[in-house]
């Protein structure tokens, strides 16, 4: 049978929410590494048992777990995230220069076709990559030796590598706030793919880094098709981030964290709108995931199910997902501990759990 | 105190004290005893006997490559706080003789510091 799996990060440890294929009815397991900071956590596309977790403290620095049997038990692997030579500066918050400094693993992105191979995007930020299970990283130099790099500055949750995605010998990922980079020969030579990004605060409008890209996602029929939640802004790109065209069009707000593409549709698109970046919550108090089928522009809000009065939670940028099954499902997590599931594209939402921790993720498996 | 600390080269088994955490990554319950063959008891010799034992604890209680002790861990002993203490000079006397004779554990402590 069926059985889909939730893998949600908290602020207070890992939550592994299982149900079957109708997903309307759920069991919740966990706290996993309860007290610890859980970034993310994410399961192989080769192998759904083989999940991997970032796992970290302020006390305790970073840890990584792994499973091989679906997140009922776990060990922990290699945290040695070793930045090669000497890692240089990086631009800080008042534009002097501050050396590189390993803090912890915001995203993890498993290879898709074997499952001992994994990548690990850092703060402060760099690409470390695994293949022997998590066992020993290495760094993928590249990146951090990019010409921009040394001009990179932090967001506000510092300079950190949140967003990775994978295309055979093409990759992607996004830094706040540098922007999103391209590789063409599997990560060993970068460059940055802002072109059309335009962020107040740069004085040089077409500056090509210094942009907050809040997360990235892109269908996987469609590589070229990129689509961005970044600060402010919902942007597209069609010639693999080569250009960015805005599609905010009738968005209430077009500040958010997270970004979402349909499992089955290449043009539709789920954003949750967030008044702006000093009011960290959903305009009027009002829980809404808009919903694009045009590839963005046209949005309508779904509504179904959240809550439309009082609600003031946010929602992070790693925080939502979409399941494979026909009828895709939508999921997503709030810093009000909710992980909310949409059986049928976001048309009607339910809580799977009202009371976790803050979720920092959320990822979906479907197991056969 | 033993051998070890009067350079005869037994090893001193210091009792150590860990955080609830890092209890639970080492998989021990309650005080563990770490082997120190260190002639002299500092506590370097202590942090490398605790990391010899439990690698699980690489980079949790210092930092991997420059060996600083992270920001919000402590080091107590007798009632001492040595957590400024340069990490390979000698234990003051008296902590030294008390450690090193296990009638005392080494503490290793994660600071109060929000939640």
């Amino acid at each position: 049978m069926t059985q889909v799996r939730v893998l949600a990060g908290t602020r207070k440890g890992a939550f592994v929410l299982t149900s079957d294929g109708k997903r309307e009815k759920w069991s919740v397991s966990g706290p996993h590494f309860g007290g610890w900071e859980i970034y993310h956590m994410k399961g192989s596309p080769a192998d759904p048992n083989r999940l991997y977790a970032s796992q970290n403290t302020g006390w305790f620095g970073q840890l990584l777990q792994r499973s091989d049997d679906g997140g009922m038990t776990w060990q922990p692997v290699g945290n040695d995230f070793s930045y090669v030579g000497d890692p240089g500066t990086h631009m800080y918050y008042d534009g002097t220069p501050r050396p590189w400094e390993f803090k912890r693993i915001w995203h993890l992105e498993p290879s898709h076709t074997d499952p001992d191979t994994v990548y690990a995007g850092a703060e402060d930020a760099a690409l470390f990559k695994s293949t022997d299970a998590g066992a020993t990283w290495s760094e993928l130099t590249g990146l951090r030796l990019q010409d921009s790099a040394p001009g990179w500055g932090p967001g506000a949750g510092g300079l950190c590598l949140h967003t990775i995605i994978l295309q055979g010998t093409r990759m992607f990922v996004a830094i706040s706030a540098a922007g999103t980079f391209r590789s063409d020969d599997e990560g060993v030579t970068w460059r940055p793919v802002n072109r059309g990004l335009h962020s107040e605060g740069i004085p040089d409008e077409d500056a090509e880094v210094g942009h907050c890209v809040h997360h990235v996602e892109a269908h996987p029929t469609r590589p070229d098709t990129l689509f961005m939640q970044k600060h402010w802004d919902v942007m597209r790109s069609d010639d693999g981030g080569l250009s960015w065209t805005e599609v905010s069009g009738n968005l209430p707000t077009d500040f958010g964290f997270p970004i979402g593409v349909h499992a089955h549709e290449a043009e539709t698109v789920y954003v949750v709108p967030i008044t702006s970046d000093s009011l960290h919550y959903p305009p009027d108090g009002k829980l809404q995931v808009w919903r694009s089928r045009s590839g963005g522009n046209e949005w309508e809000p779904l509504t179904r199910g959240l809550p439309q009065q009082d609600c003031y939670v946010n929602v992070y940028r790693d925080a939502m997902a979409v399941d494979t099954l026909e009828d895709c499902g939508v999921y997503f997590g709030t810093t009000g501990g909710q992980v909310y599931a949409s059986a049928d594209s976001g048309d009607n939402w339910a809580p799977i759990v009202r009371d976790l921790p803050a979720v920092l993720s959320v990822e979906v498996q479907v197991v056969p | 105190m033993t051998a070890a600390a009067d350079g005869g080269g037994t090893a001193l088994s210091v009792r150590v004290v860990l955080p609830a955490h890092l209890k639970n990554l080492a998989k021990v319950h309650g005080e563990v005893v770490v082997p120190v063959a260190s002639p002299v008891l500092t506590q370097r010799a202590v942090l490398d006997a605790i990391e010899e034992q439990f690698p699980v604890l690489l980079g949790t209680i210092r930092d991997r490559r420059t060996g600083k002790r992270r920001a919000f861990i402590r080091f107590y002993a007798c009632e001492q706080d040595l957590s400024n203490e340069p990490p390979d000079a000698p234990l003051p006397e008296k902590v030294a003789a008390a450690v090193g004779a296990g009638s005392e554990p080494f503490l290793v402590v994660g600071a109060m510091a929000g939640g």
